[in-house]
């Protein structure tokens, strides 16, 4: 009985991971590790879940999902309310108008386009927290965490991609 | 027949969606925009919003803080397995100096008590603790702040000193029913009235969003030479005074930075000190 219900539940759960996933990682970034001077460091994981969805199923992670992400990330991060949410909707933007270029392309890619985005993103929240506080901030620590997101890029991507051809249903 | 429909709908819906989805991108940066503003005018609201939403995550950072403690201390256990030879011998030199310390202690309290007594020196309050664990913390360009797993409900209040066993590290800023918010001496709007304790020179620490925070407005003729010891100087009512925070690490043109005693990556619990002061807090709700 009933079984379009279902599956239309089950699609719904599913449609609605790339968000989910992305929540934990907004989540995971402000656990705290114990690594010593990593709090300084600690790079802005929910920003990979924006690159790698904006160009694979943006419809499962629209705009409004995109500014919730922003939102959270700057409330639990302590940052000023509204850097991380214009930082998360410009990278969305840019990465959205080069889908084309970027999807299917070869890791290397994939991967450059991040840092180019991850870079922007920094100089970004950087020029943004400045211009709030009236003073320069440190660049150098948010350099070291553009660093830190360049190498864990691939580990977090290639679980994006399992999951995405294991779980979510073909474009 | 329908196909020919349905596309030439979409023909024309494409681009009033693709409109409407720029519309809506520009207001939700128009939003972004908004919110940074507000931030700025209304800050007491702005905290307010960010405690509760803390206070809504916190059972799940609260639970997802404990693995990670875990394997750090897994870790500090294995590390500390490979030297404890060395250490149990650095202990036990340690302990040595410090029976001579506790011998000289006990002779400067009873001194002290006695002085005081003669003197009838007004008697400092005794503090009130709250332990409670932290389960969040971020560092880095913008905030140095920690959240900690007790709140209102356990009795802690806005602007109460926070300390570690090496001394005091911040003060709360945010408070919500279950959950707070912890200003480190780091953040960059971090002020703390100050003594260089060997020449009782006032100065202000100001964080900088670095690890070590800077020594500012130095009181004019103040001695200030690397290693000097910081405490809180009590001035403002807020602390009380003598909380040990740091060592001078140098001095240069640039300016006076400080070492920080506790090792502000690897705070697990601290004790959140109720002194009874008011300080200059007192006239917020």
């Amino acid at each position: 009985m009933n079984t379009a219900l279902w599956q239309r539940l089950d699609l719904w759960a599913r449609n609605t991971t790339p968000f989910g996933i992305a929540v934990l990682l907004v989540i995971l970034n402000v656990v705290p590790t114990s690594i010593p001077d990593y709090a300084a460091i600690t790079p802005t994981l929910a920003l990979i879940a924006v690159y790698h969805w904006a160009i694979y199923r943006p419809n499962l992670l629209p705009l409004t999902a995109v500014f919730a992400l922003g939102l959270l990330q700057d409330i639990l991060s302590g940052a000023p309310l509204g850097v991380y949410v214009l930082v998360f909707l410009t990278a969305y933007g840019i990465v959205l108008s080069q889908r084309r270029f970027l999807a299917g392309k070869s890791f290397m890619i994939y991967w450059l386009g991040f840092a180019i985005i991850a870079f922007g993103a920094g100089v970004e929240s950087w020029v943004l927290a400045s211009i709030w506080n009236f003073a320069l901030l440190d660049f150098r620590s948010l350099f070291f965490q553009f660093l830190i997101s360049l190498g864990l890029f691939p580990i977090v991507a290639w679980m994006f991609m399992r999951w995405q051809q294991a779980f979510l249903p073909q474009d | 027949m329908d196909d020919q429909r349905s596309s030439s709908i979409l023909r024309i819906a494409a681009p009033l969606k693709s409109l409407l989805q720029r519309f809506t991108y520009l207001g939700l940066i128009g939003l972004a925009f908004s919110m940074m503003l507000l931030g700025k005018i209304d800050a007491v609201l702005v905290d307010r919003v960010r405690a509760e939403v803390t206070n809504a995550v916190a059972p799940i950072l609260g639970a997802l803080s404990r693995p990670a403690q875990t394997v750090s201390e897994g870790i500090d256990n294995f590390r500390s397995l490979t030297n404890i030879r060395a250490e149990n011998l650095a202990l036990r030199e340690e302990n040595l100096r410090l029976l001579q310390w506790q011998s000289a202690a006990r002779k400067l309290y009873a001194d002290n008590s006695a002085l005081r007594a003669l003197l009838s020196a007004k008697p400092e309050g005794g503090a009130r603790f709250v332990t409670a664990r932290v389960i969040a913390g971020s560092g880095g360009a913008f905030a140095n702040t920690l959240i900690l797993n007790a709140g209102a409900s356990d009795g802690i209040k806005k602007g109460q000193a926070v300390l570690t066993d090496q001394g005091f590290v911040g003060r709360i800023a945010q408070v919500s029913s279950r959950s707070s918010r912890v200003i480190l001496l780091t953040d960059f709007n971090s002020r703390v009235p100050v003594l260089v304790e060997s020449s009782r020179g006032r100065a202000l620490l100001v964080g900088g969003n670095t690890r070590r925070p800077r020594l500012i407005h130095v009181a004019p003729g103040a001695r200030v030479t690397p290693s000097d010891r910081i405490v809180t100087s009590g001035h403002g009512g807020a602390f009380p005074p003598g909380l040990p925070i740091g060592v001078v690490a140098a001095v240069s043109d640039g300016g006076v930075t400080v070492q920080l005693f506790a090792d502000y990556g690897r705070l697990e619990y601290v004790k959140v000190a109720d002194f009874g002061l008011k300080g200059l807090v007192a006239k917020e709700p």
